[in-house]
């Protein structure tokens, strides 16, 4: 029997390369200073989702909330196999914390009637591998955390979890969520032949942009009919990204945005990284032989 | 989510596996004890498990004025939703104002289901906790005694302090090592508060079919001197060097995130936030950049000795030694200078001439 799939996917900053200045005054991240990139461990993820549609059949859909922007990392997804694409974007969803994220997907993904839900571990911007078990919650899927290996019987999956001092193996009744290690699997990747299609698939935020552009000084309405005109044609070729706002997928804004999280910053302090006030030692033997003889001298070594 | 409750006690969940608990619960105590004493409240710790109240005495020893018992023969291994359903009773039925988890492989699997459950906030990985006040951007409300959430975000390029005004309980995450663990003090006294499981004839949706445990390879927390690499070591060979000069010095080795991420070294060894948080006599980091996430795990160490070829890396901040230079070829001359012992004397002589 064939699963259906759904994988949760972030662009992230690519926190190793942060150029300019990363936050902005009300502390939060200053996303257009940073290189975007796709999260490394949804790519864990998705490779999950594509085999067990090799071995079993059925669809891998992919969603990520976030800005229009995030559709660069959605047609990545295609491009390495996923059937779907859904961007989830909404200003009044700004600000969401990891649990009125969760929230938002957690109204989001039942429309998709997935049998599995693939997240990776956990995001690099923070590092908090919160929204998976959330998610998991709040649609009462079964959680299964930091898989390594999964089969399934079509009622329930095996699956070997990495605990850091050790594994488990462990049987979920299905439906069932999975956060994915980065030691899984390793992600194949994006298929040359589809990337030449899937590389024009866009979601309706961006054909907007893109019309208002070519069309600068034209009337509202003629752009509103110009774009609408693209996007027929886009999904007449399969090549629309769906695009959904809170109000398509139903949320309460009550539990969305800022006024959804309960966490809030009270302080963002910008590291100032100076030089300090320590003893130099030139790189030479006579140099090192005088550090070593100091801390031998106070007793730190030998 | 439950009310601001500002007489609720201070928790701490006592993590235990097979009945035997971690430092992590006990490094929480220390600092759960001092949140507690600040707010004027009670600390308690939350004990679930099978057969375990053996170690209430243990957690009363290490600060808590109360241990919340939950034994049941359905709770002898961690499941996320036997685990959440208990964990959630008890902040119903007890309203804490702050719970703080060890951010270890199944801290990282209860404390967000239990906050998704209780719909309050949750924060990870936290370096430190205080109590202060803060007053809201938006509504100028200004509200004290807040747990104060502080992390490293962001790759490390900021420090963030985070609060969670409204929607209690307080909820935070701590990695092991991050907190010091207070002496344990003999004939400490405290309660013991049996909390009925009610868990029977719930149909568990996960069954645990194998569990296998290997004891850590490395014991960083425990290491006298620590030679640490980063990603200016350029590559796993080149990590040889590292490990050459702690086995000489019998000290472990260690590894920024960096230096893991590129392959250089396993998990087990990286320091820093997301990693063992350290405090040994001595401090050795070669090619460490010294990203703040990194010195949230080693700033704490008695001496920081800092080789990089870049004069202007920010690990010379915190350094108490340092060699600009190539650690190619620096530490090999460290360790001709400590396997001869003739010149070590005269070394030492040299030094206490200088």
């Amino acid at each position: 029997m064939g699963y259906n799939c759904v994988v949760c996917v972030k662009q992230v900053p690519d926190t190793k390369r942060i150029t300019g200045q990363a936050m902005k005054e009300d502390g939060t991240v200053n996303r257009a200073a940073l290189p975007a990139i796709f999260n490394p461990e949804d790519l864990n993820a998705l490779e999950e989702a594509l085999l067990v549609r090799d071995r079993h059949g059925g669809t891998v859909t992919v969603i990520a909330m976030g800005l229009p922007a995030a559709c660069d990392v959605l047609r990545d997804a295609l491009c390495r196999g996923a059937d779907r694409a859904i961007l989830v974007t909404d200003r009044r969803a700004a600000a969401s914390d990891t649990l009125a994220t969760s929230y938002i997907l957690s109204c989001a993904i039942p429309k998709l009637k997935p049998d599995l839900v693939f997240c990776g571990r956990q995001a690099i911007d923070g590092d908090t591998a919160q929204v998976g078990p959330q998610l998991a919650e709040k649609i009462g899927f079964t959680l299964a955390t930091y898989l390594e290996e999964l089969a399934l019987d079509g009622r329930s999956a095996r699956v070997r979890r990495n605990i850091g001092n050790g594994y488990e193996v462990v049987r979920s009744r299905l439906p069932a969520l999975f956060t994915v290690m980065d030691t899984a699997n390793e992600p194949r990747p994006p298929a040359l032949r589809r990337a030449l299609k899937v590389k024009k698939a866009r979601a309706p935020a961006e054909v907007a942009k893109a019309v208002d552009g070519a069309l600068a000084s034209a009337p509202a309405e003629d752009k509103a009919a110009e774009a609408k005109r693209r996007c027929g044609e886009l999904e007449k070729q399969g090549l629309l990204i769906t695009q959904w706002n809170l109000d398509d997928v139903q949320a309460d804004l009550g539990w969305c945005g800022s006024a959804g999280s309960p966490t809030k910053v009270h302080r963002i302090q910008s590291i100032v990284l100076a030089g300090g006030d320590y003893k130099e030692f030139p790189p030479t033997d006579a140099g090192v032989a005088r550090l070593i003889g100091e801390l031998i001298q106070d007793h730190t070594i030998g | 989510m439950i009310d601001v409750n500002r007489q609720g006690e201070v928790w701490v969940y006592a993590e235990q596996e097979s009945g035997h608990l971690s430092d992590v619960p006990l490094e929480l105590l220390s600092k759960g004890r001092e949140l507690a004493d600040q707010l004027q409240v009670p600390l308690a710790a939350v004990l679930l498990g099978n057969k375990v109240k053996a170690l209430c005495g243990k957690l009363i020893q290490h600060g808590a004025d109360r241990v919340y018992l939950a034994e049941d023969g359905v709770l002898s291994q961690y499941q996320t939703t036997s685990y959440t359903r208990v964990v959630c009773e008890l902040i119903t039925a007890y309203k804490p104002q702050i719970c703080l988890f060890g951010a270890t492989a199944m801290g990282r699997d209860l404390a967000p289901t239990v906050a998704s459950t209780m719909k309050c906030g949750l924060t990870a990985d936290c370096t430190d906790l205080q109590i202060g006040e803060h007053t809201d951007l938006q509504t100028k409300e200004h509200i004290s005694n807040l747990l104060l959430q502080i992390r490293p975000a962001f790759g490390g390029n900021i420090i963030a302090t985070i609060v969670n005004p409204h929607r209690w309980p307080q909820m935070a995450t701590v990695r092991e090592g991050v907190m010091r663990m207070s002496v344990a003090e003999r004939g400490r006294t405290g309660e013991t508060v049996a909390f009925p499981v009610k868990l029977a004839g719930v149909e568990l949706p996960t069954e645990v079919l194998e569990s296998h445990r290997q004891p850590k390879k490395v014991n960083l927390k425990a290491a006298r001197i620590i030679v640490a690499g980063g990603a200016g070591v350029g590559s796993r060979e080149n990590f040889r060097l590292i490990w050459d000069l702690a086995n000489i010095l019998g000290g472990a080795v260690g590894g920024s995130r960096a230096a893991v991420d590129l392959g250089y070294v396993d998990h087990d060894h990286q320091i820093g936030q997301t990693g063992t948080t350290v405090r040994p006599a001595l401090y050795i980091c070669c090619g460490v950049s010294g990203a703040v996430q990194h010195r949230a795990g080693m700033q704490e160490s008695a001496k920081i000795l800092a080789i990089n070829t870049d004069k202007d890396a920010p690990i010379f901040g915190i350094a108490h030694y340092g060699i600009v230079g190539d650690m190619n070829e620096v530490i090999p001359r460290m360790i001709k200078t400590i396997r001869s012992g003739a010149s070590l004397s005269a070394a030492a002589q040299a030094a206490s001439n200088a």
